[in-house]
């Protein structure tokens, strides 16, 4: 594997920490140390930056009108646009864009006229409602929402838990049961406005991301029309299933960004904090700790940079972005944790970003499929003989 | 978990305020009738948490805020956006001085 990067990769990377450093950090200095997002004025400004450098809509396919970057350049991207102290979850405060519900691009032509394009314009939010209280590992088989159709329309019945952004979204992408088969054949896909009688955002659900919360859903006799759903009858996990393959390489990325800033800011005081009449960056302790951070980086940057390639080259990289995604959050956690360490008291105070990505960093070993779901992932490849 | 804040109210003045422990969380103000005033949160960015935020809004209200009922959470922001979106499912309209937060403020349909 050749992890060189290109000269126009290289560029990219270079204008994107140029911009975190001298865009986004300062910023953050007046904010609120949860803060998820900037002042609107601050918002449009930067916005207006990333459009003139091409760079708005990351995640758009190019013949959308993204910008058409490769999955390793993108990863590059997202390992610089998480170096701050919002960057796990808020990467830049969505100052590059969003692609909406990459389900949404297999939609039909009307469906996109409907609920992508005004997404991609920053008309309409749509949310991605797939987990229930019966569980989220194993969505197939945990579905119980149930749909049943009644003449035109299908009526829905049933909720969803841990559900982001479903309080301000237009539209919900919601997976509901449609036949007997109680696994993965049995699960169709509908587009629900969210306006629609029925709707119900029954509550707010508070995480250790404390500015983020997740929701839970109530479907009540909910009618959504046939041309409402997306794909296949009984064809809706392999588009839930898709979205969750994708996800991982950028989702691993982006913690590496938190992993490589607190090993800095470690190694900087390290040299700069003495205790009993020598620098700590001369204590073994400290030196071991170092150490063993900037393996776990360097691993996990290897393993996503070898999942984006693979992606990129158009072969299999289910096994590579279940491996990336794997080390790359515990890898991101356990450093993150010792440079906590090496902080000492100062780093649990809000004074430093080293808290917060602390709290954070642990919901993406479970966020996306906890470590044990890509540990089978790899498993079924691996002695299924699939994995070359 | 009930998710309105259903403690009973104290009085609001320098006193009371005073001691407060210098912690992060939300909190409502109100009038003599019980009119909220305001729905806010005590961040980090205050230098004495609770007791900065409510001197605040002390200032910022005048003699119209009478009382005052608080939660302590490290969870401060999130907690603050439910609060304000069950005020606005309640009553329609956030109060006076935070209708800028309407368009930023989601959903919410409690049973």
């Amino acid at each position: 594997m050749d992890f060189s990067l290109t000269e126009e990769q290289q560029m990219i990377v270079d204008t994107t920490r140029r911009f975190v450093q001298s865009e986004i950090v300062p910023l953050e200095d007046e904010l609120d140390p949860d803060a998820g997002s900037v002042a609107p004025e601050d918002y449009d400004r930067l916005v207006t930056m990333t459009r003139s450098m091409g760079f708005y809509g990351l995640d758009i396919p190019e013949e959308y009108g993204g910008p058409g970057l490769d999955t390793t350049t993108r990863a590059l991207m997202a390992i610089e646009m998480s170096q701050h102290r919002a960057g796990l979850y808020n990467p830049c405060y969505g100052v590059f864009g969003g692609a909406g519900l990459a389900q949404l691009y297999e939609a039909t032509d009307a469906q996109k006229e409907r609920w992508l394009y005004p997404t991609l314009r920053g008309e309409k939010k749509g949310c991605f409602a797939l987990t229930e209280p019966s569980g989220g590992s194993d969505p197939a088989r945990a579905i119980q929402t149930r749909g049943f159709k009644d003449g035109a329309e299908w009526v829905l019945s049933g909720s969803k838990l841990y559900i982001s952004g479903a309080d301000k979204a237009d539209y919900a992408l919601v997976f509901a049961r449609t036949s007997d088969d109680p696994g993965r054949n049995g699960v169709t896909a509908f587009i629900v406005d969210t306006d629609t009688p029925g709707f119900h955002v029954r509550r707010v659900v508070h995480t250790l991301r404390a500015t983020h919360y997740a929701t839970e859903l109530q479907f009540e006799e909910l009618r959504v029309p046939e041309e409402n759903i997306l794909g296949e009858v009984n064809g809706g996990f392999a588009i839930a299933n898709d979205r969750l393959s994708r996800q991982r390489i950028p989702y691993a990325a982006g913690c590496i960004g938190p992993a490589i800033r607190s090993q800095e800011m470690a190694i900087d005081w390290a040299k700069s904090r003495e205790a009993f009449g020598s620098p700590l960056a001369e204590k073994q302790a400290i030196q071991w700790m170092i150490v063993d951070n900037e393996i776990d980086i360097r691993h996990a940057r290897y393993c996503v940079l070898e999942a984006a390639q693979k992606a990129d080259s158009g072969g299999r990289f289910r096994t590579e972005a279940a491996m990336a995604k794997l080390v790359a959050t515990e890898a991101s956690g356990r450093v993150v944790d010792r440079c906590i360490q090496i902080h000492g008291g100062v780093g649990v105070t809000k004074d430093l970003p080293l808290e917060r990505w602390y709290r954070e960093l642990r919901i993406r070993r479970i966020g996306e499929g906890p470590s044990e779901v890509q540990r089978l992932i790899m498993a079924r490849d691996i002695l299924g003989g699939s994995f070359k | 978990m009930g998710i309105r804040l259903s403690k009973p109210w104290e009085s609001l003045n320098p006193d009371t305020v005073a001691s407060l422990p210098a912690q992060l969380g939300v909190y409502q103000i109100a009038d003599d009738e019980g009119n909220i005033l305001s729905i806010g949160c005590a961040g980090a960015n205050y230098l004495f948490g609770m007791r900065s935020a409510l001197e605040y809004e002390i200032e910022l209200h005048g003699e119209r805020a009478t009382r005052f009922r608080f939660e302590f959470t490290s969870n401060y922001r999130s907690r603050w956006d439910e609060l304000l979106m069950l005020h606005l499912y309640d009553n329609g309209r956030l109060p006076v001085h935070q209708r800028d937060e309407e368009g930023r403020v989601g959903r919410l349909s409690p049973n």
